[in-house]
């Protein structure tokens, strides 16, 4: 369970500064970019307290 | 770990009248993560941008931030961390011992009011990002003093109410929220930087800092460091970090702010200094007059970028509101937390309405540090220099004096003439916690052996 939440996590932070970077190379359009960060920004707050250390 | 030590502490619960004992001691990991997320807050949407409102130029943003954030990070390792690994003590039984219950009492006010000024340029910060929500609401520019209408004000109220009510249950759920979110916050601030380059289609971050010809520079080279350096100062030159770094095992954790001036004073300034950056070329925005940081986010990376703007200001706001709680507990102790915490909340809630505060923030930091490292340098008179120079070490402790006036006169006089100077003759506020913070300390080498209180001999 960890292991996949830290997974998901991880795909959360990587939908977070990839599609910008996509889109600083014009190749992903910015509401694409918007819907994949938000849907990142949902993953990374479910997951996080999964798995990482608050200590 | 370090924000329920903090909290711990902060609720007077873990050793805060006694060193921290040895089996207490945290490894240097708990101290990167505590600073990375302290130093990633809502006020650095505020910060990059009025950088460029000041007229700085790259070659002052690139190595001025890089070389003042070294200088912070060296104060941290070699002065805080040093005395805090020796004392193990919080900074207030540590003053008590030098100036005396009293005085503790007066820096307590001081602290206070200071914090609440803090966190209400949290709450404008968080409030911007109701803006693009309510379009017809208009949101506060650089140039706002007074609040932008009663929509403004409900939003304030609303965002400062739902701070201060989380506040006083404590800050151990928002501090653990602030912790998750500090990797994501941090690659937020970079996705609007990425962003903004790709809608100049520029990569020349360089040429993108530099101002258009013929605007003024307001801020130099050496404000920029001056000010890198110093908007922390309360923290290490004023020592008040003794009560976060007591716990580590080694000086070297001084070095775990790095995390924080790197990350979130370099890179993540520079990232929001690009977001007004792109408002100023491609919306011809006045750089003077500016953009709320929640309509430019929004406009960046849509609603992810909102709630950054949101979490990072609460984040950052809750533990200051209780902190400023706390301060004005040990004033009056017999206040219960929960009310002290509400007096700070209301405070901050009138300050954060004001716009003026957050658009003003380069200078208020400075007073900030201004007012509140003089007192740090007197803890580093007393561990460093007192016996060397021949005058008692922890006096108020020694002789049974509950206030010192050596320290309140070596404390008010440099203050005095720091504001004098700033508010007279206009001189930038971050060049003068330094000069101050010495001052302070020479003052209290000559009052204490000529005023001082003077240990009783058995």
């Amino acid at each position: 369970m960890k292991i996949i939440a830290k997974s998901i996590g991880l795909l959360g932070l990587a939908g977070t500064i990839v599609p910008p970077f996509l889109f600083m190379l014009h190749k992903l359009d910015s509401a694409p970019m918007q819907s994949v960060m938000l849907v990142s920004c949902v993953a990374w707050f479910v997951t996080a307290p999964m798995w990482m250390r608050s200590e | 770990m370090v924000e329920t030590t903090e909290q711990t502490q902060a609720s007077g619960s873990e050793y805060e009248r006694e060193r921290v004992p040895d089996h207490a001691l945290k490894g240097p990991s708990a101290f990167w993560g505590m600073y990375a997320s302290e130093h990633t807050a809502g006020t650095e949407f505020m910060i990059g941008p009025l950088f460029i409102k000041w007229g700085a130029s790259a070659s002052s943003l690139i190595f001025g931030l890089l070389l003042g954030n070294l200088l912070a990070v060296l104060t941290w390792r070699f002065l805080t961390a040093e005395i805090a690994t020796k004392q193990r003590l919080t900074l207030y039984f540590k003053m008590e011992k030098i100036a005396g219950r009293g005085l503790v009492s007066i820096y307590n006010l001081a602290n206070g009011i200071l914090f609440c000024f803090l966190a209400g340029s949290m709450i404008t910060v968080s409030a911007t990002a109701v803006g693009p929500f309510f379009p017809t609401m208009a949101m506060p520019d650089f140039s706002s003093r007074l609040p932008t209408g009663p929509g403004w004000i409900a939003a304030c109220v609303v965002i400062g109410l739902a701070m201060t009510f989380v506040a006083t249950k404590g800050y151990g759920v928002v501090a653990k929220i602030g912790h998750f979110s500090a990797p994501w916050m941090f690659l937020i601030f970079i996705s609007c930087a990425l962003v903004t380059l790709g809608k100049l289609d520029n990569y020349n971050v360089w040429e993108l800092l530099t101002p258009p010809a013929g605007t003024p520079e307001r801020i130099s080279f050496w404000g920029v460091v001056f000010f890198s350096w110093f908007c922390n100062a309360a923290m290490h030159l004023g020592m008040a970090d003794l009560s976060v770094l007591r716990f580590a095992k080694s000086p070297n954790a001084g070095f775990a702010s790095a995390a924080g001036m790197f990350l979130g004073h370099y890179v993540a300034w520079i990232c929001a200094a690009l977001l007004l950056v792109y408002w100023v070329r491609a919306h011809g925005v006045d750089p003077t007059v500016g953009k709320d940081p929640g309509s430019m986010v929004n406009d960046a990376v849509g609603y992810a970028g909102l709630i950054c703007v949101i979490v990072a200001g609460w984040t950052t706001a809750n533990p200051t509101i209780y902190r400023a709680g706390l301060a004005f507990q040990g004033i009056l102790p017999s206040m219960s937390r929960t009310v002290s915490t509400m007096i700070a909340g209301a405070v901050c809630i009138g300050a954060g309405i004001f716009p003026a505060f957050a658009m003003n923030l380069l200078g208020f930091v400075g007073i900030y540090g201004t007012i509140l490292a003089p007192i740090g340098a007197i803890i580093i008179v007393d561990h460093f220099f007192a016996e060397r120079v021949g005058i008692p070490v922890d006096p108020a402790l020694r002789s049974g004096s509950p206030f010192n006036f050596a320290v309140l006169l070596a404390w008010l006089i440099p203050v005095g003439a720091a504001m004098f100077l700033h508010l007279r003759h206009d001189v930038f506020a971050s060049f003068l916690p330094l000069p101050t913070a010495i001052a302070c300390g020479l003052f209290y080498i000559v009052l204490s052996k000529t005023i001082g209180p003077q240990p009783s001999r058995a």
